[in-house]
């Protein structure tokens, strides 16, 4: 058996030094999920271009290092991808691209990718009601 | 993170665990190859080591104004607590199956006291105040015909309140049922006589007081029936079953009389700069708040909640800079449930979980606070600023 560090370098990095933190205050879409009940809160602004692709977005989390990593790379994960790609990155692409998460940790990925999925719907719901 | 090199290493976890002092592992260097004796044996070897162990006997129970006799050696608080709640349970089956815990003790007695549940057993659990204070009259109102044991928290491992435990061993004593405390925190810290407190049964551990690991204590006055938890060769007149950890013992025993001899001094001067750490804190950094009594609690804890962040993330950052300390109870940060301490103290979820305890030790200095006050309030702006205002 090797051991581990409880959370990875990738974790570490993003943790200590998000690139994606903010607002986009005209967002085309907001994803808010989780509970302060539970410890994490995730926020996702999207910005979308007439291709439906991300052109940018940005996190707000108020959660323990690894809700923090996992929104940081979820960020990246998607930046110019279409919706419709975007939709299909899973939580365990997540923990992957993050070299492993601690097994009580990996519902964080699963609220990224949560995040993600309530922003999209968020930004058809909006975009229905303007039509 | 294990990896980054740190500039300094600063300790501020002493409640989880302590280093052993260099005089305690001094003391006990022969016991490892050279007086290794069973304490059982007849011939020299197991005469020496019989003796070690009978006078560290004297040293621990010393601490507590005990008898020696009073003393058994177990191998941690947690199988001390577990033996008196299960062997008071066991041996008093005939005058109740009632026991009266607090709803702050530590996990192992909180999962004894299930467990005796699901053998039939009754348990009611105290509720406390802000502070964390057990109300004594609660006490005397919960405790039943069929009550055996009132088992309460001496001081909080997590908040670090202390307990009026003579006011409650006084009120058992008169209902005449048995007083357990568990002393794991405050033993060597605080004074402690188990005669002046009426205390029937009272669980210490080693390695808070800077022994080493795997070993611990339990006092059982004189007349108390408790069954064994582990049956064989008869060692700890009975009640605990076990070739004896001599080397162990003489290292509680040599921190016991090291915390006989410093405690004064030393209660004095963490209380100096814990009071110090806590005014920095509550002054330098917005939203935040002290969990626990502001002066009924231990000379060396320090527990505080912030608002809009998150403990665990304030763990990891500090430790980065060089910086130990804890979200609360160590054993409980494998779960994901905030702490049931900080929770019957009439802490929220968020609240609770935005909580960080700090806890002094021997060999803490003015320096290490004063580097903690100045790198915390960034810390928790910085991470203040990434959960934006949620």
């Amino acid at each position: 058996m090797t051991l581990k560090p409880y959370y990875s370098k990738e974790v570490i990095k993003r943790f200590t030094h998000p690139k994606n933190f903010g607002q986009i205050n005209d967002a085309d879409g907001i994803g808010k999920v989780g509970n302060p009940r539970c410890g994490d809160v995730m926020k996702l602004y999207i910005k979308v271009d007439d291709k439906e692709r991300i052109k940018d977005i940005k996190f707000h989390t108020l959660g323990c290092a690894a809700a923090i990593a996992a929104s940081d790379i979820a960020c990246d994960l998607v930046k110019g991808k279409t919706l419709k790609e975007a939709l299909k990155i899973d939580y365990k692409k997540i923990i992957k691209e993050l070299g492993d998460l601690p097994a009580i940790k990996i519902h964080c990925s699963v609220l990224a990718r949560e995040g993600l999925k309530t922003a999209i719907k968020n930004y058809y719901e909006k975009r229905k009601k303007k039509k | 993170m294990r990896n980054i090199k740190r500039k300094r290493k600063i300790y501020l976890d002493y409640a989880a665990t302590t280093p052993v002092d260099p005089r305690v592992w001094r003391a006990m260097f022969p016991y490892f190859s050279e007086k290794f004796g069973n304490s059982m044996s007849l011939h020299g070897f197991g005469q020496e080591a019989k003796i070690a162990l009978e006078k560290s006997r004297e040293e621990v129970a010393d601490l507590i104004s005990a008898k020696p006799n009073e003393i058994i050696f177990t191998s941690s608080a947690t199988e001390s607590n577990n033996l008196v709640l299960k062997g008071v349970a066991y041996a008093n089956q005939k005058r109740g199956n009632h026991f009266v815990i607090s709803k702050i003790e530590h996990s192992c007695i909180m999962e004894s006291a299930k467990w005796l549940e699901k053998q039939g057993f009754k348990v009611t659990k105290l509720n406390v105040d802000k502070y964390g204070l057990v109300n004594p009259k609660n006490v005397r109102k919960a405790i039943k015909k069929n009550t055996i044991l009132v088992s309460v928290i001496h001081a909080s491992n997590e908040i670090g309140t202390i307990q009026p435990i003579r006011e409650i061993g006084k009120i058992c004593r008169e209902k005449g049922v048995y007083f357990h405390t568990d002393a794991t925190q405050s033993f060597g810290k605080i004074p402690l006589d188990v005669k002046k407190m009426n205390i029937d049964l009272l669980s210490a551990s080693s390695h808070k007081i800077y022994g080493p690991k795997g070993i611990a204590c339990l006092y059982i006055r004189e007349g108390t029936k408790i069954e064994p938890l582990l049956h064989g060769g008869g060692q700890e007149m009975g009640f605990r079953s076990s070739t004896v950890n001599v080397s162990g013992i003489v290292g509680f025993a040599k921190a016991c009389q090291i915390a006989k001899k410093e405690m004064k001094k030393e209660s004095r001067c963490l209380t100096w700069l814990r009071n110090k750490l806590v005014k920095g804190v509550l002054k330098e950094i917005p939203g935040s708040h002290l969990n626990g009594h502001p002066e009924k609690r231990l000379p060396n804890n320090a527990n505080f909640w912030f608002e809009f962040v998150e403990g665990e993330s304030m763990v990891i950052q500090l430790d980065l800079l060089g910086i130990a300390t804890s979200t609360g109870s160590a054993c409980s940060s494998a779960k994901l449930e905030p702490s049931h301490v900080l929770l019957a103290i009439g802490l929220r979820h968020e609240q609770a979980h935005g909580s960080l305890r700090l806890s002094l030790g021997r060999w803490t200095t003015e320096a290490e606070i004063n580097y903690l006050l100045k790198v915390l309030p960034g810390v928790i702006n910085n991470l203040r600023n990434i959960a934006g205002h949620i």
